[in-house]
C-alpha cells in the first residue's frame, strides 16, 4: 500500500460503508437481499482468498471448502434442520463452533501445503476442495450427503428473523465491515509485515531469523477464519447447504470473482462479488439461459485476457494513463508474483 | 400458433427495477386484463439437462395448445434454469418471485432443490410452487409447506404393485436390492420392500455411492440364492452397472427402479440391452399405454417436437412438468384467473382438483398437497426394433403411505440405507 | 471367497490406476515442459471421448468390426487438435505466467463442457469394445475377470514403453528432457521451443483424447466427468511427482489402489484415504514421490 493510497483507504472505505448502509432505503428488497446481500456474503469467502494472494502471495483454491466447513458444523448442530444430525445447540454456541471448524480447517490446509509454493499450492489446495466436497456427498452420515442438511433459517436477531431482508443485508454488510477492517488491521501488525516480506523475498526474511511456515500457516487460519464467516452467512442466505455450495463450480465462482476484482487489494474481492452477483442474476435476459455458461466462460477468458489483475487493475491503468506519475508501483503485483512463483519450495530453509 | 413465450425485459438498472417492484406492491391485486405470469424452473446445466429440456417442450406443447391464455387472461412465462443444486434454484426462484414479479413458479427438477424450494415457499405470502418433478417424499411428507403444491407421484408411491408382483406372480422368495446411496434410490428401495418383505419375501441390500463406476466387487457380492436382481440406479450409473453386469455374465431377472427404464438407457446401444429386454418396472408412466389420451399426447408431442430434439416418447419429467402446469391451467380457469387476495382461491381450487393426466389417471391431492395417483407395472419389449416400456399392471390411487395410516407409516421413519422398509 | 475378493480388489485397483496413467501422464507431460497447469485436461478427456463417439455410434450401427479402433482415432485426433489450438492461440504467448495460464484453461474448461453439452445433450454415452476384448477371462484364483479390464493394463503398459522410448531414444525426446531441465538453455541452444512446445501438447492432449475413449468404454462419460479426471490427474501427478513418467505410474497405482481399496472397505469414507496419501506425500517429499527438487 502506497502511502498516497493509504491517506485515501480510510476515508473512502468509510464512504463506501455509509454507501451501502443507506443504499436499501432507495432501492426494491430484491437488490438487497439477492444482489447486495448476496454479494456480500460469496464477497466475504472471495476475500479470504484475495487476502491471501495479496499479502501472501499464496492462490487457494480451498476457500469455499473452508468456508463450507463451518456451514456444515453450524447445520449439523443447530435447532430445526432438516435433518437434524446432532441438533440442539443453540445458535450463539453454534456459530462459535462454525468459526472455530473453519479456522481450524484454515490452518490444517496451511499445513499440508506448508512447502509448495505458486502453482502447487493452486493444484493441492484444489484438491483439496473437491476433496472434502467428493466426502461430503459420499457421506450421509455427518453430513447427509447429496441432499445435504436443509432448513437452517439462523439466528433470531433483535426479535426479528434472520431471514427479514434488512436484518440479513445489515448482518452481513457489518460482518464485512469488521473483517474488512481485520484485514487492513493485521497487515499492518508485525505479523502481517513479516508476512508480506515473506512472500516478496522468503529467503532473506528467513535468514532473518522469522518462522516462515509458521507465519504461512497462521495466514491461512486468519484466511480460514474469514472465509467461516463468510460460509456460515452463505448457509443462512441460502438455508441450509448441500455439496454443490462447495463443490467444483463453487470453488471457480470464489476465484472468478477474486480475479475479476483483482487481486490487488481486498476491496476487489468485494467488486468482484458484486459484478459477478449482477451478472449470474441477470445474464439469463441477455443471452440465451441454456447457454449461461458459454457466456461466463467467454467473459471470464476476456478479463484474464484483457487484465489479468481485474477491474482494480484496470481502474489503476486507467489512473496513471489519466494522471502519469513518476512514482513507480506496477501493477498487478499479486498477480504476476504468484505467477512468477516457480517450481515447489525453493528450499526457503523449510 | 406461434408460442409467445416472452423473454424478459432487460432491466437497464436499479432505478426501472424499483418502478417494477413498486408497482407490483403497490397494485398485487393488478386489472383482470393483465397477464398471468408463471416461473418456469427447471434443471438446463450439468448431468440433468435432458430431463430439463423435456419439461420445458411438454410445457409450452400444453401453453401452444391454449393460445397462452387461461381463465380469461393471457400467460407470460419467465425461463430459469439451474443446475440441479439447491441454492442455485433457489436463487433463481428468489429472483423469479421477488424481481420477475412471476405469481407462482412450476419447478424444480430434483430432490435437493424440491426440498430448498419448498423451505423458501413456507417465507412466501401470496406466490405459490407448483412442484415441477422433484421426487423426494419429504418434501410434502415431513414438515409440508402450506404453498408447496405437488401434482406428481414420488419415488416410493412409484414402486406400488412391484414387489406384491415379484413375490406371489413371479413366485420369487428372494432378491438381491443394487442401489444407489443417496436419497432417490432409498424412497424407491422403501416403496419396493414394504410390500416384498411383507409378502413374505427376502432381501440382500448392495449400496454404492452416488457416481461409482466400478460395480465389480458389487457384482461379485450378489448371493448365488437370489432368484431376481432389483436395479435402483439412474443415468449414468443405471448404464455402467448394467453394462459391468453383462460384461460378467451376469443373468438373473431384472426388476427395475422407475429411472432405470427411461429413454437413454433404451436408446443406449450395448451389451446391456439383451438384458433389460423383459426387466419388469414400476412408475407413473411408459412409452406404450394403450389409452387414447396417452396415445394423443404421445402424438401431439411427436409432431411438435420430433424434429426440434424430442425424444421419440415423452420423459418422466416432461410428464411430471406437463402434469404440474395441467392443474395450475385447470385451477386458473376455475377461479377465472382471479390471483387477489394473496391466491386464497387459487389454493384453494388447487387443492380441490381432480383431474386426469396425460396417461389417463386420475390426479387427485391429499391434506399434505401431494399427489395420489395410478402407478403402473412396465416391461421391456421389442417394439419396431427398438426397446420401449409397456404397461400390463395398474395400481389404482396410489397415496404416499402407500396405503399405510400415516402416522403408523412416518413412524417407520424416513427412508435411508439403514431403513429400507423391510418389516415382515 | 475372500481371497478371491481381495485379488480382484486388487485387480480393479489396478485396471483403475491404467486409466488413470493414461489421462495423467499427458498432464504430467504438458507441465513438465512448459509448466503450464492445464486446467482444462479435463475438458480434453471428455472432447476425446464424444467425438470419438460420434465416430463410433454410426459404424457400430452398421457392425463395422473396426467401429471401436475408429472410435479411439478420431478422439485423439480430435483432443491433440484441440490441445494444439489452445497452446497456439491462448498459452503460448503467456509462457511463465503460470497463474495466468491455469485461469484461462479454467474459462476454456467451462466453455468446453457447456458446448458439448449443447452439441451432444446430457445423455450418457458409452462405448461398446469390440467382441475380441469383451466378455470375461478365467484367471487364477480371481476367477472371472472381465476381458477389456485387462486390456486397458496392457493399453497403459505400452502407452507407458513408447513414452519412455519416445524420451529416452528420440531427438524429440531429448530435446523435451532438456526442456524440463532448462528451458532457456534449450532456446540459447537454437531449438525452437515453441515448435516443441506444440508437439508436446498434441501429445498430451491426445493422450487425455485417448484415456477419454478408453474411459469410455469402461464406464460411461456424462457431462461432470471432466472435473473428476481433473481432480484425479492432479491427485496422480501431486503424488508421483511433477514431469515424471515414472512418477505418474507409481502415483496412478497407488491413488488407483487405494480408491479401490477403500471403497471395498468403507465406502462412504474412501475419498479420505486418496487424500490421506497425498497429504503424506507432501508431508514428506513436497516434490512428489519421484519429482525433482527444483
Amino acid at each position: 500500500m502506497t502511502p498516497g493510497t493509504a491517506r485515501w483507504a480510510l476515508p473512502a472505505s468509510l464512504a463506501l460503508l455509509a454507501v451501502l448502509a443507506l443504499l436499501p432505503l432507495a432501492i426494491p428488497a430484491f437488490w438487497t437481499a439477492n444482489i447486495l446481500g448476496r454479494a456480500i456474503v460469496y464477497g466475504i469467502v472471495a476475500m479470504s482468498l484475495t487476502f491471501l494472494a495479496t499479502y501472501g502471495g499464496f492462490v487457494s483454491l480451498a476457500q469455499m471448502m473452508i468456508a463450507g466447513t463451518a456451514g456444515y458444523a453450524v447445520a449439523i448442530l443447530v435447532p430445526g434442520a432438516v435433518p437434524s444430525i446432532l441438533g440442539g445447540v443453540p445458535y450463539a454456541l453454534a456459530i462459535p463452533t462454525g468459526l472455530l471448524a473453519a479456522t481450524a480447517m484454515g490452518l490444517l490446509v496451511g499445513l499440508i501445503s506448508v512447502r509448495t509454493q505458486g502453482i502447487y499450492l493452486l493444484m493441492i489446495t484444489l484438491s483439496l476442495g473437491v476433496g472434502v466436497h467428493l466426502f461430503v456427498q459420499a457421506n450421509i452420515a455427518w453430513f447427509n450427503g447429496y441432499e445435504g442438511i436443509r432448513n437452517v433459517v439462523g439466528p433470531e436477531i433483535l426479535g426479528l428473523p434472520f431471514r427479514d431482508t434488512f436484518v440479513f443485508y445489515y448482518t452481513a454488510l457489518a460482518t464485512a465491515a469488521l473483517l474488512y477492517a481485520l484485514v487492513l488491521y493485521l497487515v499492518r501488525t508485525p505479523f502481517g509485515l513479516a508476512l508480506q516480506a515473506l512472500r516478496d523475498n522468503p529467503r532473506r526474511v528467513s535468514a532473518l531469523g522469522y518462522d516462515a511456515p509458521l507465519h504461512r500457516i497462521a495466514a491461512f487460519g486468519v484466511a480460514g477464519f474469514i472465509a467461516g464467516a463468510g460460509g456460515i452467512l452463505v448457509t443462512f442466505y441460502n438455508i441450509g447447504i448441500s455439496p454443490g455450495t462447495i463443490g467444483l463450480g463453487a470453488t471457480v465462482n470464489i476465484l472468478v470473482m477474486s480475479v475479476i476484482g483483482g487481486l490487488g487489494h481486498p476491496v476487489g474481492a468485494f467488486i468482484g462479488a458484486v459484478i459477478f452477483t449482477l451478472f449470474d442474476t441477470f445474464a439469463a435476459d441477455l443471452y440465451d439461459r441454456d447457454r449461461f455458461n458459454t457466456l461466463v466462460g467467454v467473459v471470464f477468458l476476456a478479463i484474464v485476457l484483457a487484465s489479468p489483475d481485474g477491474v482494480l487493475g484496470m481502474a489503476r491503468r486507467l489512473r496513471d494513463a489519466l494522471a502519469p506519475r513518476p512514482q513507480g508501483r506496477a501493477d498487478g503485483i499479486a498477480t504476476s508474483r504468484a505467477a512468477s512463483a516457480g517450481p515447489p519450495a525453493s528450499g526457503n530453509g523449510a | 400458433m406461434e408460442p409467445r413465450i416472452d423473454r424478459r425485459r432487460l432491466l437497464l438498472g436499479a432505478g426501472a427495477a424499483a418502478a417494477a417492484t413498486a408497482t407490483g406492491l403497490a397494485a398485487p391485486a393488478i386489472a383482470q386484463n393483465a397477464p398471468i405470469r408463471i416461473g418456469w424452473l427447471a434443471t438446463l446445466e450439468g448431468p440433468f439437462a435432458t430431463g430439463g429440456q423435456d419439461g420445458f417442450r411438454c410445457m409450452q406443447m400444453l401453453l401452444e395448445q391454449h393460445n397462452n391464455q387461461a381463465g380469461g387472461r393471457r400467460i407470460e412465462v419467465v425461463r430459469e434454469s439451474s443446475n440441479a443444486q439447491a441454492d442455485v434454484a433457489l436463487a433463481r426462484a428468489r429472483k423469479l418471485i421477488e424481481q420477475d414479479n412471476v405469481d407462482f413458479i412450476l419447478g424444480p427438477l430434483s430432490g435437493a432443490e424440491g426440498i430448498a424450494l419448498r423451505d423458501y415457499s413456507r417465507t412466501l405470502t401470496g406466490k405459490t410452487i407448483i412442484n415441477g418433478s422433484s421426487g423426494a417424499s419429504d418434501t410434502t411428507l415431513r414438515n409440508p409447506s402450506p404453498n408447496f403444491f405437488r401434482f406428481n407421484t414420488d419415488g416410493v408411491q412409484w414402486m406400488a404393485g412391484l414387489g406384491n408382483y415379484v413375490r406371489r406372480t413371479l413366485n420369487v422368495q428372494e432378491v438381491a436390492i443394487v442401489a444407489g446411496d443417496y436419497a432417490f434410490p432409498y424412497a424407491q428401495v422403501f416403496g419396493f420392500s414394504m410390500e416384498f418383505c411383507r409378502a413374505g419375501g427376502r432381501a440382500t441390500y448392495l449400496w454404492s455411492p452416488l457416481g461409482t463406476t466400478d460395480y465389480s466387487s458389487i457384482i461379485a457380492r450378489i448371493p448365488r440364492t437370489a432368484g431376481a436382481l432389483v436395479v435402483i440406479h439412474g443415468g449414468t450409473d443405471g448404464l455402467a452397472f448394467m453394462t459391468q453386469y453383462a460384461q460378467a455374465g451376469g443373468s438373473l431377472p431384472l426388476i427395475g427402479g422407475s429411472i432405470m427404464a427411461d429413454q437413454s438407457m433404451l436408446s443406449a446401444r450395448g451389451p446391456h440391452r439383451r438384458l433389460m429386454l423383459g426387466m419388469v418396472s414400476g412408475g407413473p408412466i411408459a412409452d406404450v399405454h394403450d389409452d387414447p389420451t396417452w396415445n394423443e399426447f404421445v402424438e401431439r408431442y411427436r409432431r411438435r417436437w420430433s424434429n426440434e430434439g424430442g425424444f421419440r416418447s415423452p420423459s418422466i419429467h416432461g410428464f411430471n412438468f406437463y402434469t404440474a402446469q395441467q392443474a395450475a391451467l385447470l385451477a386458473l380457469e376455475q377461479v377465472r384467473g382471479d390471483l387477489s387476495g394473496n391466491q386464497q382461491a387459487f389454493q384453494q381450487a388447487l387443492v380441490r382438483l381432480e383431474f386426469k393426466n396425460a396417461m389417463g389417471a386420475q390426479v387427485k391431492l391429499d391434506h399434505n398437497r401431494q399427489a395420489i395417483s395410478d402407478i403402473f407395472l412396465n416391461r421391456i419389449e421389442e417394439r419396431g426394433g427398438q426397446a420401449a416400456t409397456v404397461t400390463f399392471g395398474r395400481t389404482n390411487a396410489v397415496n404416499q403411505t402407500l396405503g399405510v395410516p400415516e402416522a403408523q407409516f412416518l413412524q417407520l421413519g424416513a427412508p435411508s440405507r439403514d431403513n429400507t422398509g423391510c418389516v415382515a | 471367497m475372500t481371497g478371491s475378493l481381495a485379488l480382484t480388489v486388487v485387480l480393479n485397483g489396478l485396471t483403475l490406476a491404467a486409466l488413470y496413467f493414461l489421462v495423467a501422464c499427458g498432464f504430467s507431460l504438458i507441465f513438465g515442459l512448459m509448466r503450464t497447469v492445464n486446467m482444462a485436461h479435463g475438458s480434453l478427456y471428455l472432447i476425446g471421448a464424444y467425438v470419438g463417439y460420434a465416430v463410433f455410434e454410426p459404424l457400430y450401427d452398421q457392425d463395422v468390426w473396426w467401429a471401436w479402433y475408429a472410435g479411439i482415432a478420431a478422439g485423439v485426433a480430435a483432443a491433440a487438435v484441440f490441445g494444439v489450438a489452445m497452446q497456439a492461440v491462448l498459452l503460448g504467448w503467456m509462457q511463465g505466467q503460470e497463474l495466468r495460464q491455469a485461469l484461462v484453461t479454467i474459462g476454456i474448461s467451462i466453455i468446453v463442457a457447456d458446448q458439448l453439452l449443447a452439441v451432444f445433450g446430457g445423455t450418457s454415452r458409452q462405448f461398446f469394445a469390440p467382441d475380441a476384448i469383451f466378455g470375461s477371462t478365467e484367471l487364477p484364483i480371481a476367477g472371472r475377470y472381465p476381458t477389456f479390464r485387462l486390456f486397458q493394463i496392457g493399453v497403459a503398459v505400452m502407452v507407458g514403453l513408447a513414452l519412455w522410448l519416445l524420451l529416452a531414444r528420440t531427438r524429440l525426446g531429448l530435446m523435451i528432457r532438456a526442456g524440463v531441465d532448462d528451458r532457456a538453455m534449450l532456446t540459447a541452444l537454437g531449438v525452437n521451443v515453441p515448435l516443441v512446445s506444440l508437439a508436446v501438447f498434441a501429445l498430451g492432449a491426445g493422450l487425455a483424447g485417448l484415456g477419454g475413449v478408453i474411459g469410455a468404454t469402461a464406464q460411461p462419460v456424462a457431462q461432470g466427468v471432466d472435473a473428476r479426471f481433473l481432480l484425479t490427474s492432479l491427485v496422480v501427478v501431486i503424488v508421483g511427482g511433477m514431469g515424471s513418467i515414472p512418477g505418474t505410474a507409481i502415483g496412478a497405482i497407488l491413488v488407483g489402489v487405494a480408491e479401490q481399496v477403500g471403497q471395498a472397505l468403507f465406502p462412504t469414507y474412501s475419498v479420505i484415504l486418496t487424500f490421506a496419501i497425498m497429504a503424506a506425500v507432501l508431508a514428506l517429499r513436497p516434490q512428489g514421490i519421484l519429482g525433482r527438487p527444483a
